[in-house]
């Protein structure tokens, strides 16, 4: 190591301390950090893998070599990885310069107090999730030697097709569900409550096969349209084995791990650029110092004619509610309210609730698509924006399907749908996604969905796939 | 060098069509409904404005040099009912240590047998062991020139140059022959190929004049075909060759020409380790095609292949040159 990077090393080391001083004064409330510096290669292998102590696939390998490209062509560049995990690992990149290093650590501490405070992040484990993930990629391991690598290796690929379909609010309905299982199908039973007798109040009565004399569950499996397309799978497919379920498992519990993230990735990223900021201004910097950390700083939070910047609007949101929190309740009221947001708020709330007229206004958003061979803008209303910008980020972004039944025709088959909401999906994803289903469910798989506002059924039966309109 | 976009490795999921839909964006603080963010002038995933953003196809690019494309291509290939023959040709010479002498070059001194000849002679003289080694122990070894010899063989490489085939005939004709000869050049060494052009008569032409020279006239196949016998029976002795022949034609044959044609492959197969005959479907419908006549033949020595455009070439190199044992490559 030179003599510089040396000095530039203690220097950091000397600054962290500091930097965390600052943050907690500004009431910032963070796990006990760990930074680590890592060269370009290990920080984007992290990054492809989405943690340190991931199973191996394919994909990851396909996400570095697209991220490192970009490295070292020096189209784009992450300076830092962080990880929901306690204490917290943060990632900074070796050849960052000393401030660099100074503003990603500071950004780093907005994360970090952002996941172990809002609420969304309550069910994830950041104690043992390292530990759990790296004991789950020693069992892939094992899997790969006793089944052989390829075939672990589809059916993660197959897994993964439909890792987004979770339920990740499944703690909250579980007793919901748990109340309609212990019921018959009408309403004759025990009630739990003196009000469950109101949920049935729209059904003409005795509408059911069993004529009033209700004793058996229901048949139909699921009760209700189940949402956790993995779980259903693991609990009720015929055919897969131990290693399989235990893929399956896996691949939730990350899925809902890394939910939480997906869903707050504007507020995680305004909050943390919003503390940085912050924090920066609190340090002694010198004239070129500043500079450059007004340059870099410009650069996060450039805006973009094609996609939103989460860092820009994040950031100019939690700056506009505070604006507006201290002029109306007083001084220091705005950033109560903006701790209390980053607790209770998700995305979608978020911008439900705060993105004003002004500053859609004042941010010159737009919605745009394509017309013939154009992409053109064609929306610039406020409200028509607000709800776009919502329900994009609804589900995460996903489209929600749903378990309809699991034994449809009476023949084990899998008949998915679609809650279609003016948005079609991509065909040839759709098909080809089918398939995968299919290895997972091993008998004939279905979707119904709507093109052009026709109900349609996608069927997978194992060699070929086909359409219909229903 | 050429570039062969290698189509990745895409991972499936249910995903919205990004294409239907609207995306938000962010202007400079004048921008007005109507603007132009981007325009495209195909309509190809990936290159609307948001480049990085919407999806597109994943492709990776792989530099491979046409060598490399060829051996891939060629591994399964081979000349098929390839049989040991009297005359063989010259292929390379190797060397071999295959032999001990008393004299030659100290570095190739055999060690081994030198001690066994000193051990055998103190044996004789009554005193046994290890010791005193004269020069007449001394063992060297020696090599000897093994010429190595291949089956040779001749392939006749027959083409219809007539009017009737056009750009895109001769064009699928040549690239049929390019590649074959490629592919001959590049597995063995002693292969002999003979271009023979004709329209109504044939003649034999060099590789230059097959590759580039148009001509034109009816077409009577069964002018190439004589030509080929009389070159077997005059140049290449059934004993000493693996003889092959391969025609390519659009078909367009002189009706009253096709009996004799199926004489004479019947004669050809007589000779030749296996008969190939392509015919390139132009845009034009024959209703009576050499392809249709030739479906007569039984023989399973004789291939016939159709081709409709250029990506039929390698299909028909398949099954012309089936490997019989494919690991045996």
């Amino acid at each position: 190591m030179t003599t510089q990077a040396l000095q530039e090393l203690q220097q950091l080391e000397e600054a962290i301390p500091k930097i965390l001083e600052i943050a907690k004064g500004f009431g910032l409330d963070f796990y006990p950090m760990r930074f680590e510096i890592c060269p370009g290669d290990i920080i984007y292998t992290i990054g492809a893998y989405g943690m340190p102590t991931r199973y191996t696939h394919w994909s990851f390998g396909k996400s570095y070599h697209r991220m490192k490209t970009q490295y070292d062509y020096n189209l784009s560049r992450i300076y830092e990885m962080v990880v929901n995990s306690d204490p917290c690992y943060a990632f900074l990149l070796e050849g960052n310069t000393i401030i660099q290093n100074k503003m990603v650590a500071a950004h780093v501490l907005g994360h970090c107090d952002f996941f172990k405070n809002n609420t969304y992040y309550s069910a994830t484990n950041p104690k043992d999730i390292i530990e759990s993930m790296s004991v789950a990629a020693d069992r892939f391991r094992r899997y790969e030697m006793s089944q052989g690598q390829r075939k672990v290796e589809a059916f993660i690929d197959s897994v993964m097709s439909v890792q987004e379909h979770i339920d990740p609010h499944r703690k909250i309905k579980r007793k919901e569900t748990r109340n309609a299982r212990s019921k018959g199908c009408c309403s004759h039973d025990k009630l739990e409550t003196p009000y469950d007798d109101l949920w049935d109040l729209d059904k003409s009565k005795h509408q059911c096969s069993c004529s009033g004399g209700c004793t058996k569950k229901h048949a139909k499996t699921p009760e209700q349209p189940e949402k956790d397309i993995l779980l259903f799978i693991m609990e009720n497919s015929k055919d897969l084995q131990e290693w399989q379920l235990d893929i399956i498992s896996v691949l939730r519990d990350e899925m809902l791990y890394f939910w939480p993230q997906m869903q707050t990735k504007i507020m995680n990223e305004g909050w943390a650029t919003y503390w940085h900021l912050r924090i920066m201004r609190n340090l002694d910097l010198s004239e070129a110092d500043a500079i450059e950390f007004a340059k870099m700083n410009a650069g996060v939070i450039l805006p973009s004619r094609n996609s939103i910047n989460p860092y820009f609007l994040g950031l100019k949101m939690f700056e506009d509610i505070e604006k507006r929190w201290d002029k109306e309740f007083g001084e220091g009221a705005g950033r109560e309210k903006i701790f209390e947001i980053r607790e209770m708020d998700n995305d979608t709330s978020f911008l439900r609730n705060y993105l004003t007229k002004d500053l859609v206004e004042e941010l010159d958003l737009y919605l745009y698509r394509r017309i013939g061979n154009e992409w053109k803008i064609v929306e610039k209303n406020w409200k028509t924006i607000r709800d776009h910008l919502v329900s994009s980020m609804t589900n995460a972004g996903f489209p929600v399907i749903v378990v309809e039944d699991g034994d449809y025709g009476r023949r084990g088959e899998l008949y998915l749908r679609h809650a279609f909401e003016e948005r079609e999906l991509d065909i040839k994803y759709l098909e080809n996604t089918l398939s995968h289903v299919f290895n997972l469910w091993s008998r004939p798989v279905h979707l119904e969905t709507k093109i052009d506002n026709k109900p349609v059924l996608f069927t997978f039966d194992g060699e070929k796939s086909g359409r219909k309109f229903i | 060098m050429v570039k062969i976009p290698i189509r990745s490795l895409e991972q499936y999921r249910f995903r919205y069509d990004s294409r239907k839909q609207k995306h938000a964006g962010q202007g400079d603080g004048k921008s007005q409904v109507g603007d132009v963010l981007g325009s495209e002038q195909q309509p190809a995933p990936g290159k609307g404005p948001g480049a990085g953003e919407l999806p597109g196809q994943d492709y990776y690019e792989a530099e491979v040099t046409i060598d490399e494309v060829a051996q891939l291509l060629f591994d399964d290939l081979s000349l098929p009912n390839l049989e040991e023959k009297k005359n063989k040709k010259l292929a390379s010479e190797t060397v071999e240590f295959r032999d001990v002498r008393k004299h030659g070059i100290q570095s190739n001194i055999d060690r081994k047998r030198t001690i066994l000849e000193v051990i055998k002679r103190n044996a004789l003289s009554g005193s046994p062991g290890l010791h005193g080694i004269t020069p007449e122990d001394l063992r060297y070894k020696t090599w000897e020139i093994t010429p190595k010899f291949e089956s040779s063989a001749v392939v006749l490489a027959m083409m219809d140059t007539s009017g009737s085939m056009g750009p895109f005939e001769k064009y699928i004709a040549r690239s049929f022959f390019f590649w074959m000869v490629k592919f001959l050049r590049t597995k063995y060494e002693s292969v002999e190929i003979v271009f023979l052009a004709h329209h109504t008569e044939a003649r034999e032409v060099t590789e230059e004049e097959f590759f580039t020279k148009g001509e034109s006239g009816g077409t009577r196949c069964s002018s190439v075909y004589k030509l080929a016998l009389e070159l077997i029976d005059n140049r290449y002795p059934l004993q000493d060759y693996n003889i092959y022949a391969f025609h390519f034609s659009d078909g367009d044959n002189l009706t009253s020409d096709n009996e004799l044609c199926i004489r004479l492959i019947d004669q050809l197969l007589l000779r030749c380790k296996l008969v190939g005959y392509g015919e390139i479907e132009g845009p034009y419908y024959y209703t009576s095609t050499l392809n249709s006549y030739f479906k007569r033949i039984t023989n399973s020595r004789f291939v016939s292949v159709s081709i409709r455009d250029k990506s039929g070439v390698y299909p028909a190199l398949k099954s012309f040159f089936k490997n019989p044992d494919p690991k045996g490559g």
